[in-house]
Formats: C-alpha cells, structure tokens, sequence
C-alpha cells in the first residue's frame, strides 16, 4: 500500500491515542493548577484523571475492537493485541491506585504522566510486527522506566537503582539494535514476515546466529531472564514501589509478548529443537539454556535473600525463566499459556507490591518486618498469602495453572517428552521457590508480632487495589477458563 | 443336641458384661457383681451339662457364621465332652477366686473385672472351632492375666509378669505362624475341616503341594509346623523345658490370681493338645513320641524333685502344679505314640485319655482350693508363706489343718478323693502302650508325695510356735464357700462316673482319630 | 450427597472465622457439628452402598478447553477412607477440646484441611485430586508451625516440602499422563482403560509413585514423618499419621496402580538383583516396616516412638500394594483405615492424655511418675491402643496385617517372614512403650494429682476403640466394600497382567 491512511491510523491506535493524551492532560493538570494544592489532594487528583483515562482507553478497546494491519506490521492490531492491552491496562489501573497513597514524591504530575507514557509504550510493543517500532517502543518505555525507578530523590538508593537500570539498559539496547540490524541486512527488511522468509532461507547463517543472540539478549534484559538479570534486585528493591510494581507486572507482559512474537513470526525457520534426543542448532536450544540457568539461578539465589523485594526480584528472574519454556516449545499452545502465565503473573506481583505499598509507613523491607502480619493487619497477610502461594503455583491458585498449562504445552506435541527435562527443572525449583515463599508467610502467620507494635493502617486505595487483585488470582485460577477461552478466541 | 439360639456365644459373653458391669458399678457392689456373674456362669455351665448328650460325637450346640471366606474367617463354636468339662472347671475355679478374693480389700473393680475377662476368654478358648477367633481368645486371656499379675502381685511381679508375657507370646507366635502356613495350604482355619482333612491325608497333600521350601518334602515341612504349634501348647502347659516363667509368676500373683491361672489357664495347654495337636497332626507327635515322652517324664519327674527343695509354700504347690500336669501330657503323648496298627489298644488308649481329662478337672479343683487356702494362710501370718515359717497348726487351726489335708491327700492321689481317678486310669492306659514311661512317671508320683507329706509335716504337725497360738481358725463363712469345692472332692472321688460318663463320646472319637 | 462432606468441612471453615473470635465454645462446637456431619454423612453413605461400585456425585465441566472436569464420584474404597477421614475428623476435634491459642484459625485451618482430605478421596478427575492434594498442604504447615511443639517450625517446612517435592513428581506424570494419552482427559476412570505405551509405563509408574509414597512415608522418604508427627499438636498428628499419609497411599493405588499397571511388570533384565518396580518397592516397603520398629524401639522421645510405628505400619500398606493380588491389595485399603484409627489413638494417648499434662514426653521421666495411678483412662487406652498396633485378635490391624501377609505369602514369600520380625519388633516396641509410660513404679508417691481426663477426651477415645473393635471383629463391613472394587472394571488392566 502506499500511504498510510491516518484516520485508520487513529482508528487502530486509539486506545494508546487516549492514554497518551492522558498523559498530557495529567502534566497539564499538575504543573498548570494543581502546584499550590495539598500533596495528598493532587495524588488524587493525579490518579484519579490517569485511572480515568486508563478506564477510558479500556472501554475503547472492549467496545470498539478495531482489527487491521497498517504499513508493513508497523501496527497490528488483532485480538490477541488486543487481550494483551487489555491486562496491560487493567494492571495500570491497579498501579495507579498504589500510586494514590504514595508521598515520596512531590512531582506528581510528572509521575503519573510518566507511568502513563510507559503504558502507551508497553501497549505499542504488543501491536507491532516490525523491528523498528518494536525497539522505538523498548526504548520509549525504558526511558519511562528508567526514571520512574530514579523518582524517589530523597533516597540514594532510588537514584542508584535508577542508574544501573539505566546503564544496563542503555548496553543492552545497544546490542538488541544491533541484533535488529543485522537481522535488516540479512533479509532487507524490518517486518518479521519478511524476515522469516528470509530466515527459512539459509537458516545456518553465522550472522543470523549471532543476530539472534544478541535480539535474545536485549529483550533478556527486558524480562530479567538470566544473565541478563543483574538489575533486577537492584531495581526491584531501589525503587518507588509503585514503579517497582509497573516494573515487575506489566513490563514483563509487553517484553514477553514482543519476544514471542519476534521469534515465533520472525525466526521460526532457524528454531531448531531442545529435546536432548532429536537436538538441532537453533535458538530453541538456546533459549532452553537461558531458561535453564533463569530458574536455578533466581530461585537459588532466592533462598538467602532477606529482603522482600530482592526475594521478589530473585523469584522474578526464575519466573521468567518457567515463562521462558514456552517460547522453547513455540506453538499456539504454549503462546496460551504464555499470555495466561504472564497476564496471571504480572496480576501477582501487582498484589504482592501492593501490600508492600501499603506497609510502607513501616519501613518494611526485610522479611522478619513482616513479623505477626497475620495479626498486625489480617486482611493484608491474607492477600499476601494468596499472592505468594500462586507465585509458588499451589492450586487452586492461577499460579498453578499457568505452570500446568505451560508444562502440558511443552509435553504436547509428537515428540512427547524431548523438553520433560525442562520440565522436571522446573517443578524441582517451584519446590525451590516453596520454601522461600514459605519464609515470609511463617513470618507474617507464625511469628508473633514484637513488642509494641500495632495494627498497620491501610489506605483505601490500597486496599481495594489488593483485594481486587487477590480475588482476580483467585478466580483466574479456580476457573481459568474465563482467560483461557479469550485467549482462545484470539489466537484464532 | 444343636440348636438356633446362641447359647455358647452368650455364655461366652456372659462374663465379659459381667466384668463392664463391674467397672461401671463401682468398687461397692464390685465383688458382688462379681460373685453373682460367676455363680450364673456355673450354673449356666451345669445346665449345659445336664443337657449335653454324651453319647453323640459330634459337636453340639454348634454355631456357624462366615464372616469372609477370602481369608477364612467364620465364626464356628460348639461343644463337645472335653470343651465342657473345661468349661466346667473354667467357671467353677473362677467362682473359687471370687470367693477367695472377697475379704481382701486391696481388690478394687478393676481386679474383679479382669477375672471375669479372662473367664471370657478361657470359655472363649474352649468353645472355639475356628482358629482365627480361637487365636483371639487364647491372647484374651493373656492379658488380664498379665494385668492380674502386674498389679496385684508381690515384690517380684514386674518381672514375673514379663517373663509370663514373654514366654506366652512367644509361643503364641509360633502357633499363629503354623496356623497361617496351615491356611496358606489347605485354605481352612477351621479344626474340624482340618481334622477331617488330616485324617484322609489331604491335609498332608495340601501341605506338599502348596508349600514350598528349599525342596523340603512335605513331611519335613509340616513336622516343623508342628513344632511352631506344639512350642505355643508347651509354654502354656508348661513342659519342661519351657516352664521358666511359672514358678515366678504363680508365686509373685496373689494367690487368689493364682487359684485361676493355675486352676484354669493352665488347662489351655493340654486342651489345646487334646484339641488341635493330636486331630490335626497325629503321625507328627507319633513320629517324635519318644522324644515326647522324655519330655512327659520330665515334666512328671523334675519339677517334683523340685517341690521337693523348695521351701516356699507357693513355689512348692507351683512346681507341683507342673507335675501333674505332666501326667496329662503323658498320656495324651502315648496315646500318640500307639501305633495305629494295633486297634486292640483301644480301651488302654480310651483309658488313658478319659484318665487325662479327669484329671484335667481334678487338678483344676484342687490346686486352685490349694492356693485358696495359701489365701487364707497369708492372710492370717501377715505374708509368710514359708515352709518351715509354721508349725503344729493343727492344733491352732484344726478345721483348716482338715480341709487343707483333704486337699492335700486329693492332690496326691488318694482313693476316694478326687484325684486318683484321674491319675489310676492314665497308669492304666500308659502302662501297656509305653510301659517304662509309666515306670519312670512313678519316680515322680513317689516325690509328690513325698513333698506334699512334708508339707503336711512341716506345716501341721510338730512344734506350735507362740506367735500362731492366736490365729484364728476358717470363720464360718469361710468354710461355707470352701464347702462345695471339699465336696466335689469326694463326689469326684468316689463317683467319677459323673465326668468320665460325660466325656466318654469324645473320648472314643479321639481315640477314633489317632490311626492313619 | 457425599459430596456434601467436602462443601460441609469448608463451609464450617468459613463459619468458623466469621464467628466471634471471643467464644472459644462456639468455635468447637461449630467445629464439632461440621465434622459430626461429615462423619454421619459418610456412615449413610456407607450404610446405602453394598455393593461398592462406582458412582458418580457430580460432574461438570470445568476448564473445557483443557478437558477437565470437576468430577465426584466414590466406589468402596474411597467410602472406606471417607469414612476413615469422618471418624479421624470428629476424634480429632474431640482431642483438641483445650487448645486456648488462636482457637478460631486452629479449628478454620484444621476443618480446611478436612475438606481438602475428602475432596482427595472424591476426586475421580486427576487434575482434581491434585488440586485438592495439594489444597491439603497449606494448613498442614500452619497447624504444625503455629501450635506444635519440638522444632516445629523446622518439622512443618521438612513436611511440606518433602510433601510438595512429592507432588511435584505428581505433577510431571499427571500432565506425561495427559498428553501421551491424547484424549484431553485426565477423567481416572477414562484413563484407567487407556493403553497407555508399556515403556512409558514403565518410567510414568515409578515417577507417580514415588511422588504419592513420600506422602505416604515410604522408607527412605519417610524422614518427614517422625518429626513432623512429633512436632505437631495432638489434632495434627493424630490426622497426619491417620489420614494424610493414606492420601499418599491412596494415590498410589488410585492414580499410580490404577493407571499404570503396566508399569509393573518385569523388565526383562535385572539391576541390583530387582526385576521389576514390584520388586523394587515391595523391597523399600519391608525395610520400611523393619526399619520404623527397630527405629522406634531406641527412640527416648514417646512421640517419636509413634512417629516410626507409623512409618512401619505404612510400610505394611505399601506391601500390600505391591503384592497385586486382591488379598493383598485389599489388606494395604484394610490397613489403611485400621491405622488411621490406631495411629490417631496412639497419638491422641500420648500427645493429649499424657504430653498435656505432664509436659514431657521422655520415657525415663515417665517412667518416673505412677501415671497409670494418676490418669487410669489413659492407661487402659494406652493398653488397648498398643494391643490393637501390634495386630492383636479382635482389632482391625490383625485382619489387615493377616490380608497383607497372606497377599505378599503368594507373591514374595521372603518379604512375608521379614514383614513378620517386623511386627514382632513392633511387639518390643510397643512392650518399652507401655512399660515406661504406664507401668513405671516410682518410689516416690506422686506431688500432685494430674487434671482428670475430660468428657471431650474419652468421648473421641470411645469412638476410635469402638471403630477399630467393631472392624476387627466384622470385617465383611468394609471387605464388602473393597472387593468388589477391586475385581471391578477400574482395575481391569491391573488383573489382565500379572494378577496373581
């Protein structure tokens, strides 16, 4: 085609469209009339117009589906994008709410815009099929990443976590645009269809193997897939909670998605296969390595940690790790239970940052903080409770059946059982996982509260936010199909 | 006579609510629950008697209930000559213990109640066809009698109690294997089947073809189960060589536990000789009959020797229990031992074991009234039992001196009293199947009652020392209760036909089975 | 209507944590009535089924796009151990009649974990049971962290993960299981027809019988056990050593057996002198039953000597498994339900009778205190609870262990022999137990009197003795149920290849 026609251009769009201009409207908002108000008047203020235009995009998107491709997969838009941007948003609304009770900060509007911007961004990754915009949208949203975890200024450890994301970040765009230009030059194109053909063409290519592994690389950095990881504990424990919470949820669902989709549409030719007895070079191989060393890793490290956050981070790193199996057995199944395991994932975290949020009066990082939890502020613990044990995938949590789904995607197939040790892998470090999860839940259940301490005051906000998404696991979980069925849907 | 109502179930049960009932009613009305419960149950028992048919062989008032065929559980009881006359001395000697044990106060509900569980489990034992249940009974009434021992015994009764549990289940694990192999063959656990099926050798051909060892030939095979079997009959009797806990424990129990285990408990033994080892493993205990008869002589000779050195009046009458005891053994062993070749020795066979069984009864009687009058004689010296601690108290206690005599001359074997039937017709019956086993039997025969005259001596005649002048005689109550026993020593004595009328069926359809 | 069981527990679960957190009475009472409903709704349940087939209590689907469905369904031997968990469950209250800390979570975790149990046994849709499985974990580790007593929080984490370790090895054989068969299905009664591939059985077998047999407390997975069961209050183990090892047990023979007999059968060549998985295992289950009595004739702690005593009587359900005879087979579900009875006396003597009120459990120091004077009732159930472990006539364990010896008599006469020095060590064990705890004569008359036993406690006493007497003198009640199953159509594939 040969021009791009704008109103269906903003037809496609209007979704991230509304969210932009939300953003905008935030910044216009804060800077022009909210500067001499109170600061807990212009949180909400903040929030409430940036969860309003959440809300808004949200309506769009379920109401008027719009479907189309424009200019050579520079923009697709198909119900599964759709699915995608519709967790992506609802995650947003739950971290807006967290953002409500923050004070840490007294550029609100700059704050809430930014989180905005990161979720227009996020919500560009999922609808693109070409390189260009895919690393346009990597950087967009880890510049609003970037700051937002360096937000904090009073705390040193907030600039310094926002400095190492940043460098880390910035090194590994850098090799992920070099990856991307390689792959141009090798099919002289930037749409993944064109460079699957190519790909198919001479899969052994010695440059595309190196192309690949520097895309894998990059958008490693992205999920937090080892070793590719060492800024997530840093991150995860410098930052403002809420921007930890936007890290640790909806990123991982964009990165996810995007890194699918690059190496399913567009590296599918030069796959290759993991299973030990009908091994073939590829990036399959590959990427079962980093999927390997992801989960020992995060979960081994976990084990010693005594921060929450850090614990989390770890975790993280072998959560990725399980998400990454699915992407070694690339096929629409196990694309199902990736955006299952990640959507219910990101929902977890969210929670699990969440009740951290709401502690945060008490300066509560390391795990004996959460000491008579149970006690101190029962319906917190009890949140907390769900969200680790669906971390750790004990049914009937959505935990478990995103690992369920995703091991059944991977023993299915006509070579049933070449990826069973991944799987195996797998299961030995959700055992892993149980134990640390299980720390801090004997801490906050177990243990009695200290001396003199007392019951912990919970926002509003907060509160809703958590319940909310603690009864989201669970429902996701005792009745998965309510996602699944979408999903199917989609994928179709 | 067999009949629809569960009249041996219930007589079996009767004791066991008997003992509920004493523990629900508390320690005032304990012994005369008590009292009450073992009266009905003799009577319960004479009216059984008195409607028993001797002359069938078969069993009656059977009762038969599969319960699951899978592993051969049914529940199957009736009653014979023999399992009556044991019930008989069973319910008799156990109203002889309750009697015993009415004025001492040291016995509260609880030593009330286990005396009548372990009278469940002795009728249990006896009227027990099938061995799963039969099994249950025989380890029924080990424990009330450890518990009998542990709690109400003397000084030494912890390890009394422990060495009779021991000793007990050891044996009683023996027996269980046996038996488990025996099912495992022939698919059975029931006597009657398995007697049948010994008798036309399928027991035999089952055993052979179901039962593999190291090709062991079937005869080896179930020689050793007869072993496993004969092991849990021997402690129980006791024979010697197996015999080390009984001294201890007879001794250590108050006597008034002691009237029971030796009045009743030690029947278990023989019975189970007369009921499961001669039936269902005869050209075993023919095969091995002279070793067995050593054994016998032994069991006869050795512990009178050892009476005869004691010097503790419990011990004494302990060891003399095991002595006449032996005597059983001896003739069940030779009526073994005859070979089936000869069936003109059917009235030496029909002899010695209707000589078995009387003095099963026999010495039930009288050495439970033995240890009544220990009892007594306990009671009155403040704990010495001791040979040599009395003297002349004849002159004290003449109506006790009396009794105790009669009882003592019984035990011995004097004509007209209870005890020489017994003892005549198994001579009677050994002398021309194993004539110098009978020989040698009379060596111990010759101690008996040379010991039991000491006593006499020791203990009636001779010097009256001071401190006894004073002790009182038997009160009038005493000797009401002690009444009926002296009696059945002198009906038994002079009349025996009463018991050797009613046994005879049984008798001649044991003497019937011991030919292959 | 069995289902109501399930619905029943978790309904008083949440009642219970509703209900005012001042009225400790209210609570136990809440606590009891739900557990009683259970009870008599699987004594009805038991009392309709003669015949002890399989039907169905609910069905619908439940994730359709994946083929599970959410599926009830009993046949006898799931009655047999719901009616063991209603008899555990109500015992179970009985005996915790005193616990003061935290009474609400205690009973709302306790009644979560009831449910759990009978879901388990109710499940005839694999993914099902492993939900609920594992749904039992959770209060398991709260209920030992939070009231047990020895190194309790050590003992509930080596618990749970040896338990969560276990279903994980589940987990990797239900979904094998899943996508070998490609009938997206994971309905059992589906699966148990399916011709599964005999080499896959042979690897899925071991995997999903392991993963079930930690629970169950096979040696050498067993060391959860003794620790845990003596770290956990009296309620806890009384229902860990009576119900929750026989969820293992029965995922052996429910999912492992059912599903993969194949598995079974021998392989054609030897390794260390075993043939087959048969071997192997029956092998482990008799070093278990030797290894927990001689384990536990040396213990100085009481409830450790119980602890093991439950290793070894487990032991004796694997045998049983193992032996794939009916006999056999029917004695591991027999003596699945004696010991679950058995094991919560013993525990209920020696946590709540004894460890309550004398605050130690250390043989040498009760055997200092004339506890048998102080505490009569505890005596004699201590006698009768010990008479009925070690197989004694007239109690249920003697049938069971007489079905196990007889079934492993046809299959593997040595084990037989082993197995039984195993109960004779028992004896010796028991025998130590009983003569230190209740047999002791002190020299010293005793300070004070301890607190008498309570209504509560010999109510819960009476029920586990009357249940273990009454079965050990009937059992054609539960044989009836059992038989049948297992010459039924779910074991089909089990009896066309090496039935013996």
């Amino acid at each position: 085609m040969t021009g791009t026609s704008y109103p269906e251009l903003l037809w496609l769009t209007a979704p991230e469209i509304v969210v932009a201009m939300t953003a905008l409207l935030v910044l216009v908002l804060d800077l022009g009339l909210l500067r001499r108000s109170a600061l807990a008047f212009r949180f909400g203020a903040n929030t409430l117009v940036a969860g309003m235009g959440c809300l808004l995009a949200l309506l769009v998107l379920l109401n008027f589906p719009a479907q189309g491709e424009l200019a050579v997969g520079m923009l697709v838009v198909n119900p599964l994008t759709q699915l995608v941007q519709t967790a992506l948003l609802a995650i947003a609304i739950l971290v807006l709410l967290l953002v409500n009770s923050a004070r840490f900060t007294t550029h609100v509007g700059e704050y809430c815009a930014l989180i905005l911007f990161a979720i227009t961004a996020m919500m560009l990754l999922v609808s693109t099929q070409n390189l260009l915009v895919i690393f346009i949208s990597i950087e967009f949203l880890s510049l609003s990443l970037y700051i937002l975890t360096a937000f904090d200024k009073p705390s040193r450890q907030s600039a310094q976590a926002g400095l190492t994301y940043f460098l880390f970040g910035g090194m590994s765009a850098g090799i992920l645009l070099f990856g991307m230009s390689l792959l141009y030059g090798l099919s002289g194109s930037l749409a993944l269809d064109r460079i699957a053909i190519a790909v198919k063409v001479s899969p052994g290519d010695p440059l595309l193997t190196l192309a690949m592994v520097m895309v894998l690389a990059g958008f490693g950095f992205k999920i937090a897939a080892a070793p590719f990881h060492m800024w997530a504990p840093e991150v995860y424990q410098g930052a403002p909670t809420s921007s930890a919470a936007l890290v640790a949820s909806s990123s991982k669902i964009a990165g996810f998605f995007a890194l699918f989709v690059v190496f399913y549409l567009g590296l599918m030719g030069a796959a290759g296969s993991a299973a030990p007895k009908h091994y073939s070079s590829g990036w399959a191989p590959l990427i079962a390595i980093v999927t390997a060393i992801s989960m020992l890793w995060g979960n081994l490290a976990a084990i010693a940690q005594t921060s929450v956050r850090r614990l989390l981070a770890y975790s993280a790193i072998g959560h990725a790790g399980y998400m990454l199996i699915a992407l070694v057995v690339h096929s629409r199944q196990s694309l199902a239970a990736l955006v299952y395991y990640v959507i219910t994932y990101a929902l977890a975290t969210v929670g699990a940052f969440g009740v951290l949020a709401a502690l945060e009066n008490e300066k509560v990082d390391s795990i004996a903080d959460f000491r008579g939890l149970g006690k101190r502020a029962p319906g917190l613990a009890f949140c907390m409770l769900i969200f680790l044990l669906s971390l750790a995938g004990v049914p009937p949590l959505s935990g478990f059946f995103g690992k369920f789904y995703v091991f059944v995607s991977a023993l299915d197939g006509a070579d049933h059982f070449g990826l069973l040790w991944l799987v195996l892998l797998a299961l030995a470090m959700s055992v892993v996982s149980f134990y640390y999860y299980l720390k801090v839940l004997k801490q906050a259940y177990v243990s009695e509260p200290s001396a003199g301490a007392a019951t912990v005051a919970v926002p509003a906000t907060t509160r809703i936010a958590v319940w909310a998404t603690a009864a989201l696991v669970v429902l996701l979980g005792c009745f998965p199909d309510l996602l699944l069925n979408r999903i199917a849907t989609a994928l179709r | 006579m067999s009949s629809n109502l569960p009249l041996v179930s219930a007589l079996t049960l009767f004791p066991f609510v008997g003992g509920i009932a004493v523990l629900l009613l508390g320690r005032s009305a304990a012994r005369l629950t008590a009292a009450t419960f073992a009266t009905v149950a003799v009577a319960y028992t004479g009216w059984l008697w008195w409607h028993f048919q001797p002359a069938m062989t078969t069993m009656q008032l059977e009762e038969v209930h599969a319960l699951e065929p899978a592993i051969g559980l049914s529940y199957h009881v009736g009653l014979d000559g023999l399992s009556l006359l044991m019930l008989a001395v069973s319910s008799i000697t156990v109203l002889m213990a309750v009697a015993a044990s009415w004025n001492n106060s040291k016995q509260g509900p609880a030593y009330f109640a286990f005396l009548l569980f372990l009278e469940t489990g002795l009728f249990g034992t006896f009227t027990a066809l099938n061995f799963l249940h039969w099994f249950l009974y025989w380890e029924l009434s080990l424990i009330p009698a450890f518990f009998l021992i542990r709690m109400w015994g003397g000084p030494g009764r912890a390890r009394a109690a422990t060495q009779f549990f021991v000793y007990t289940m050891v044996g009683s694990i023996t027996l269980l294997l046996a038996f488990l192999a025996i099912f495992l063959a022939s698919g059975s656990f029931d006597f009657l089947v398995l007697t049948q099926m010994a008798q036309n050798g399928q027991l035999a051909a089952a055993i052979g073809q179901n039962l593999h060892w190291r090709q062991w030939d079937s005869g080896h095979i179930t020689m050793y189960l007869f072993c496993g079997a004969f092991l849990g009959f021997a402690v129980k009797t006791p024979i010697v060589p197996f015999h080390g806990w009984l001294a201890s424990a007879y001794s250590e129990a108050a006597p008034e536990t002691t009237m029971v285990l030796t009045g009743a408990l030690s029947k278990m033994g023989v019975y189970g000789f007369l009921r499961i080892l001669l039936p269902i493993f005869p050209e075993q205990m023919w095969r091995i009959h002279t070793i067995l008869l050593w054994l016998a002589i032994a069991t006869i000779v050795l512990p009178a020797f050892t009476a005869w050195a004691q010097t503790d009046l419990k011990r004494m009458f302990a060891y003399g229990s095991i002595n006449h005891l032996g005597y059983c053994i001896l003739g069940v062993v030779a009526v073994a031992g005859s070979s089936g070749a000869e069936p003109s020795q059917v009235s030496e066979k029909a002899a010695a074991l209707t000589g078995v069984m009387l003095q099963l009864f026999s010495h039930g009687i009288t050495a439970a009234a033995l240890f009544w009058f220990l009892a007594l004689l306990e009671k009155r010296s403040g704990g010495l039992t001791g040979l040599n601690d009395f003297g002349g108290l004849r002159r004290a206690m003449p109506i006790f001196s009396g009794l105790m005599g009669i009882t003592l001359f019984a035990s011995l074997g004097l004509p007209g009293l209870i005890g020489f039937p017994g003892e005549f017709l198994i001579f009677k019956g050994v002398f021309p199947l194993d004539w110098w086993a009978a020989a040698l039997a009379l060596l111990g025969l010759l101690m008996t009652a040379v010991f039991l005259l000491t006593i006499v001596q020791r203990v009636f005649s001779g010097e009256l020392h001071d401190h006894w002048k004073m002790m009182p005689d038997l009160t009038l109550a005493e000797q009401c209760m002690l009444a009926p026993a002296i009696f059945l020593m002198f009906v038994a004595g002079l009349y025996p036909q009463v018991i050797s009328g009613m046994v005879h069926g049984t008798v001649m359809q044991l003497v019937g089975l011991v030919r292959y | 209507m069995l289902a109501w069981t399930i619905y029943v527990s978790f309904l008083g679960a949440v009642a219970v944590t509703l209900a005012s957190g001042t009225s400790q009475g209210l609570i136990r009472v809440l606590a009891l009535l739900t557990t009683l409903a259970g009870l008599g709704i699987a004594m009805v349940a038991v009392a309709h089924d003669r015949s002890g087939q399989l039907i169905t209590l609910a069905r619908a689907p439940w994730i359709p796009s994946l083929g599970i469905e959410y599926h009830l369904a009993a046949d006898g031997i799931s009655l047999v151990l719901v009616l063991l968990t209603g008899i555990a469950a109500v015992a179970g209250v009985l005996f915790s009649w005193n616990v003061e800390l935290r009474t609400k979570e205690f009973f709302a975790l306790y009644l979560v974990l009831i449910g759990a149990v009978y879901g388990v046994f109710l499940s005839f849709d694999l993914f099902q049971l492993f939900v609920f499985y594992e749904i039992a974990i959770i209060p398991k580790y709260f209920l030992i962290a939070i009231w047990g007593s020895t190194r309790r929080e050590y003992a509930a984490m080596k618990l749970v993960l040896y338990s969560f370790a276990g279903s994980a090895l589940v987990l990797a054989g239900m979904v094998a299981a899943y996508v070998v068969s490609g009938e997206r299905t994971l309905n059992l009664e589906t699966l148990s027809h399916f011709p599964f591939p005999a080499h896959f059985q042979m690897w899925a077998f071991p995997l999903v019988f392991v993963g079930f047999a930690v629970l169950a407390g096979m040696w050498p997975f067993h060391t959860w056990a003794p620790t845990g069961h003596a770290a956990a209050p009296t309620a806890a183990s009384m229902l860990l050593a009576g119900v929750v090892m026989k969820l293992g047990a029965y995922g052996c023979l429910r999912v492992a057996i059912m599903l993969f007999p194949r598995g079974l059968d021998a392989w054609g060549f030897h390794v260390l002198g075993f043939g087959s998985w048969q071997q192997v295992f029956a092998v482990l289950a008799v070093i278990g039953i030797v290894y927990g009595a001689s384990i536990a004739l040396v213990q100085k702690d009481l409830k450790f000597v119980i602890g093991y005593s439950s290793v070894s009587h487990m032991g004796f359900v694997l045998l049983g498994l193992m032996t794939l005879n009916q006999i056999g087979l029917s004695g591991a579900v027999y003596q699945m339900f004696s010991h679950g009875i058995i094991a919560g006396l013993l525990f209920a003597v020696v946590g709540r009778m004894v460890y309550d009120r004398t605050h130690t459990r250390d043989l040498g120091e009760l055997s200092r205190l004339p506890l048998a004077k102080l505490i009569p009732f505890a005596a004699v159930t201590f006698v009768l609870a010990l008479m009925a472990s070690i197989g004694l006539p007239g109690f249920s364990g003697f049938i069971a262990e007489l079905e196990v010896l007889i079934g492993s008599w046809h299959a593997f006469p040595w084990m037989s022999l082993i197995a039984g020095s195993g109960i004779l060590i028992g004896i010796a064990f028991s025998w130590r137990a009983l003569e230190a705890t209740f047999l002791g004569e002190p020299a010293t008359a005793p300070e004070q009197a301890l607190p008498a036993i309570t209504l509560p406690e010999r109510l819960g006493a009476f029920l586990l003795l009357a249940s273990t007497i009454a079965f050990g003198l009937y059992p054609k009640l539960l044989m009836n149920l059992i038989l049948p199953v297992l010459s039924g159509p779910l074991f089909e594939q089990l009896r066309r290849g090496n039935w013996q």
